[in-house]
């Protein structure tokens, strides 16, 4: 008989809670009749509630389970936390643009509480074949989501260039596991960490490949530059509050695993790849904020903004320092506030049959919805890193580190290109508060569920802004244990 | 390995392969002869004695006919197709121990091509590999009846494998082993049959293995009355001896199977062990026969219910059903 | 002898891929791909690893190829609706890199045969593929990964349906 080895469940409690969500979601889809949008967003809001109080009372606990493959430390809590966050301020984003665009189903529930969990597992991973298997179960749900309007051709083009990106990304990533394996027989991280003592990166042209290949897999679902060119068709095809959704957790997810992985793992080699990292950051910063200058369409824009945000948090992760991390995760909650909000104006702004998207339509807003101008001046400022919001302090953390570290250019090339998204950022509150208003029929109702989104992402990027203590401390305690 | 080895080994293969050939020719004879009884009629009996040469001049007949390749037909794959359809099920029987372990020049001689511990997994493989001789042929005879019975098939034999493979998962838990060897060797009596430890298993892979040979009630493939002759239409000569003759060699196949796994193998008392093994083969080979004599065909629509909806269940619940009585 | 079928499998395997991606019919090329997996399946045979070689031919080779095959049979696609590849420049990019992308993997592994042959490879515990002990890893190292797939199939599945349950025609 085989010897079965220790279970400890408590490492995978928030991803059961949102697993267990999902699955209600499904029955009660199945078996419900009538109106049942209520009940569903409810439930899922209930799972994803019961994992955020799971995730914060294990806090400090470090529970580790499956033979290693599975760590629950405080780092892996505050992405849970923060996936939780973006799958709640998602769903009140949902509601409304689902009955506009008359698109419910029940599945769209089930889409994202499953997506979470591969998320969730992805954060928590410790070893490379459970991250490949949480990357999947994250990823197959949001080729799904990005397809969910089918009926609309636009859709379905994100959905089969994302799935097609993301199979090639998966083949690529697995294939760089076959080769760290193939060098060092395990696939575990802290043996990984162990194995490679006294060893360099180019030393070992195999391993050196296989880390590549991972990284350029992982790169893919975070967008870097050259790996980045699914991003604008899908997020402009995918349905608005899936957008919002893929610009934020899915990234964290990546950057969570990376951070695992190169300052864990492959630790002893962060030396040799800094060169590299370093030349994705600059890459990525530049194309993405100089591509979203011509943009005319808002979606598409955020598109490319979201990109050169991913430049900025792999400033962080180049450092390869505590401050660093620290910084990236501060960074990815700002982003969450300030993306939410802004695409919540864009679900607001716009009209059935995913219509009123460029940047043009926006002129003179100001005056006729002067509430709905100044939240979108708000998360626009907060993009762009003018202070008193929560995009500053994030920016300013991460140039900090970046400078503490020694990488004086990398924090000077950052700063240049918070200049250049300023003059994009920017455009949009020109337009709206200084153009002359543009002939629309354009009616705005402020539906309860949107505005809630909305406040609340306006009250992170405000609260990061200007009381930043606590959440530094929240930061702070996040990676205690983790270097 | 010297010589002798080597001549005990080619000389397994020539008597087995050789053997298998044979069957296969006169099983058209014997389901000829079969039919012909159960419709009350005589079959062939006037080439030679019983008719026993009629196989002869049937191979005759086919290999002087025109050998045709249609107009639009991709020639390569029309002309490999039939040899896919051939040659897995020959492969089968590579794995499948036909006779108890013998001496000869001072060597133990174990009667089967290849023990391989994967036994049954290489058969599930095979049995896999069967489909493309179909559906390739179907596809490259550039034909409407031909393509439509391509599509049946793979459609078929995928629905069917999976019960066929769960259903030999039960078996497996019994049994321990994916050696067909050690599995003949585990029902040495009549009570260890493994017949009598999986009888629901036995009975899905049975129904399974009517699909996967495209028998009736399951030869939709090749149902006359709806696709003319369905994925062989198009092929003549040689080319439609050897569909016809891969259906035959995977009747005889699928039946050495299943006397291996569920029904002793080649061990029997008194008789010799190539004898019993020809005769419990022998006794499924009439069943085949048997129900093609008097079943009718299902509709496609059914076919397709009854095995998502009954037999995976099924086969799941043996599963499951074996689990409890080994736990217990 | 090893060597000889190895070199046989590996020159089998690498024309069939080509073929895969150079064949004008999407049936053709399928029937190239399942080529290659049986080549794969032998390599796999050759080094031992028997239970993974006859994974390959169910999995692969015969299962999922089947759905492949079947679902390019089904829709028929004919030339005209394939059309004539119009970009012949991304198809010329497309080739340079994957060629120089071939070229590093060579330059790799071949610095790695020269820098030191003691570091090169992970030594393969005896029996390394066989079932015993592929399913004890499963069962103790990699259960979690190994129940988590359940999620996958599922979203799989679900998905799946909701894709393919028709609803309306579709809006240009």
């Amino acid at each position: 008989m085989i010897e079965i080895p220790f279970i400890n469940l408590a490492v995978i409690y928030p991803e059961i809670a949102i697993f267990t969500a999902s699955v209600i979601v499904l029955l009660v889809d199945l078996f419900m009749k009538g109106e049942k949008q209520g009940t569903l967003s409810t439930i899922t809001m209930l799972g994803f509630a019961a994992a955020a109080i799971i995730a914060s009372r294990q806090w400090f606990h470090f529970e580790t389970g499956f033979s290693d493959a599975l760590i629950a430390d405080n780092f892996a809590l505050v992405f849970k936390l923060l996936f939780c966050a973006a799958g709640v301020l998602t769903l009140f984003l949902s509601v409304h643009y689902l009955n506009r665009e008359k698109i419910f189903r029940g599945e769209y529930f089930f889409l994202i509480l499953s997506s979470t969990v591969g998320m969730m597992i992805l954060a928590s991973a410790n070893e490379l074949i459970t991250a490949f298997l949480g990357l999947e179960v994250m990823s197959v749900p949001l080729y799904l989501l990005a397809g969910y309007d089918k009926k609309k051709l636009l859709s379905n083009e994100a959905a089969l260039k994302y799935f097609l990106m993301g199979a090639f990304a998966s083949g690529i990533l697995i294939y760089g596991i076959a080769f760290v394996y193939g060098n060092l027989g395990t696939t575990n991280f802290d043996e990984i960490y162990r194995a490679l003592q006294g060893k360099t990166l180019y030393g070992e042209p195999l391993l050196l490949l296989g880390l590549g290949l991972i990284l350029i897999g992982f790169s893919f679902k975070t967008a870097f530059v050259p790996f980045h060119s699914w991003v604008p068709d899908v997020y402009v095809g995918t349905p608005t509050p899936a957008t919002a959704f893929f610009s934020i957790a899915p990234k964290a997810a990546g950057f969570a695993i990376l951070f695992r992985l190169l300052f864990k793992a492959f630790a002893p080699m962060m030396p040799d790849i800094t060169g590299i990292l370093w030349v994705l950051a600059v890459l990525t910063m530049f194309a993405g904020n100089l591509i979203a200058i011509a943009q005319r369409n808002i979606k598409r824009m955020l598109a490319y903004s979201s990109i050169a945000h991913a430049g900025y948090i792999l400033i962080a992760l180049t450092t390869g320092t505590a401050d660093g991390a620290k910084a990236a995760i501060l960074y990815l909650l700002a982003y969450t506030a300030m993306n939410v909000g802004a695409f919540g104006i864009v679900i607001l702004l716009g009209r059935e049959g995913e219509k009123d998207l460029s940047i043009a339509g926006y002129s003179g807003l100001s005056r006729r919805h002067p509430i709905a101008a100044a939240a979108m001046a708000l998360f626009m400022f907060s993009l762009a890193g003018i202070p008193p919001t929560a995009g500053f302090i994030g920016k300013f953390y991460i140039f900090r580190g970046a400078v503490s570290a020694g990488f004086i250019w990398l924090a000077i090339l950052g700063v240049v290109n918070s200049l250049i998204s300023v003059y994009y950022y920017l455009r949009v509150i020109v337009i709206m508060y200084m153009k002359p208003e543009a002939e629309s029929d354009r009616v705005i109702t402020y539906p309860l569920s949107l505005m809630v989104a909305i406040i609340l992402a306006a009250w992170g990027t405000v609260q990061i802004g200007i009381f930043p203590n606590s959440w530094l401390n929240l930061v702070r305690d996040s990676v205690s244990g983790f270097f | 390995m010297d010589l002798i080895d080597i001549g005990i080994t080619v000389g397994k293969v020539v008597i087995i392969f050789g053997a298998l050939m044979g069957m296969v020719a006169y099983m058209t004879l014997f389901e000829r002869r079969v039919i012909a009884f159960i419709q009350g009629r005589i079959g062939p009996n006037r080439v030679g004695f019983q008719g026993l040469l009629q196989p002869i001049a049937d191979a005759v007949k086919l290999l002087f006919k025109e050998d045709v390749t249609p107009a639009g037909a991709n020639k390569f794959l029309f002309a490999i197709a039939p040899m896919l359809s051939f040659i897995p099920t020959l492969l089968t029987i590579a794995v499948i121990p036909v006779a108890e372990s013998s001496t000869i020049f001072g060597r133990e001689v174990d009667w089967i091509i290849s023990d391989i511990n994967i036994g049954i997994l290489f058969v599930l493989a095979v049995t896999a590999m069967e489909v493309y001789g179909i559906i390739i042929g179907g596809w490259a005879s550039n034909s409407k009846y031909p393509l439509l019975g391509a599509l049946r098939a793979s459609a078929q034999m995928i629905s069917y494998e999976v019960s066929l493979g769960l259903a030999l998962v039960g078996l497996l838990m019994v049994t321990g082993t994916f050696s067909m060897t050690e599995i003949v060797a585990q029902q040495s009596s009549f009570l260890q049959w493994n017949i009598f430890k999986q009888p629901l298993g036995f009975l899905l892979f049975i129904i399974g293995a009517f699909a996967e040979v495209n028998r009736i009630p399951f030869d939709l493939p090749e149902a006359e009355a709806e696709l003319v002759g369905g994925y062989n239409t198009e092929f003549s000569s040689m080319k439609f001896a050897m569909y016809f003759m891969g259906e035959y060699a995977a009747m005889i196949s699928i039946s050495a199977i299943m006397v291996t796994l569920y029904f002793g193998g080649w061990q029997g008392p008194i008789l010799p062990s190539p004898i019993w093994f020809l005769l419990k083969v022998g006794a499924f080979l009439f069943t085949f026969v048997w129900v093609r004599g008097t079943l009718p065909r299902f509709r496609y629509d059914q076919l397709m219910r009854f095995g998502w909806l009954v037999l995976l269940p099924l086969a799941l619940f043996n599963i499951f059903i074996t689990g409890v009585i080994m736990v217990l | 002898m090893y060597m000889a079928i190895f070199i046989l499998f590996a020159i089998m395997s690498i024309a069939g891929a080509i073929m895969v991606i150079t064949l004008k019919s999407p049936v053709s090329s399928a029937i190239a791909l399942i080529f290659v997996l049986c080549c794969i399946a032998g390599l796999f045979a050759l080094m031992g690893a028997l239970f993974m070689a006859a994974l390959q031919v169910i999995v692969y080779a015969g299962a999922i190829m089947v759905l492949f095959l079947f679902i390019i049979m089904l829709l028929n696609l004919k030339d005209e609706i394939l059309g004539e590849d119009e970009k012949k420049v991304t198809r010329v990019f497309g080739s340079i890199l994957g060629i120089a992308f071939l070229l590093e993997i060579g330059f790799f592994v071949r610095r790695a045969l020269t820098v030191g042959s003691e570091s090169l490879m992970y030594p393969v515990p005896e029996q390394f593929a066989s079932i015993e002990v592929i399913s004890t890893g499963l069962f103790t190292k990699f259960l979690f990964a190994f129940e988590i797939t359940s999620v996958l199939l599922l979203v799989a599945i679900i998905g799946a349906i909701m894709l393919s349950k028709g609803e309306g025609k579709t809006e240009y």
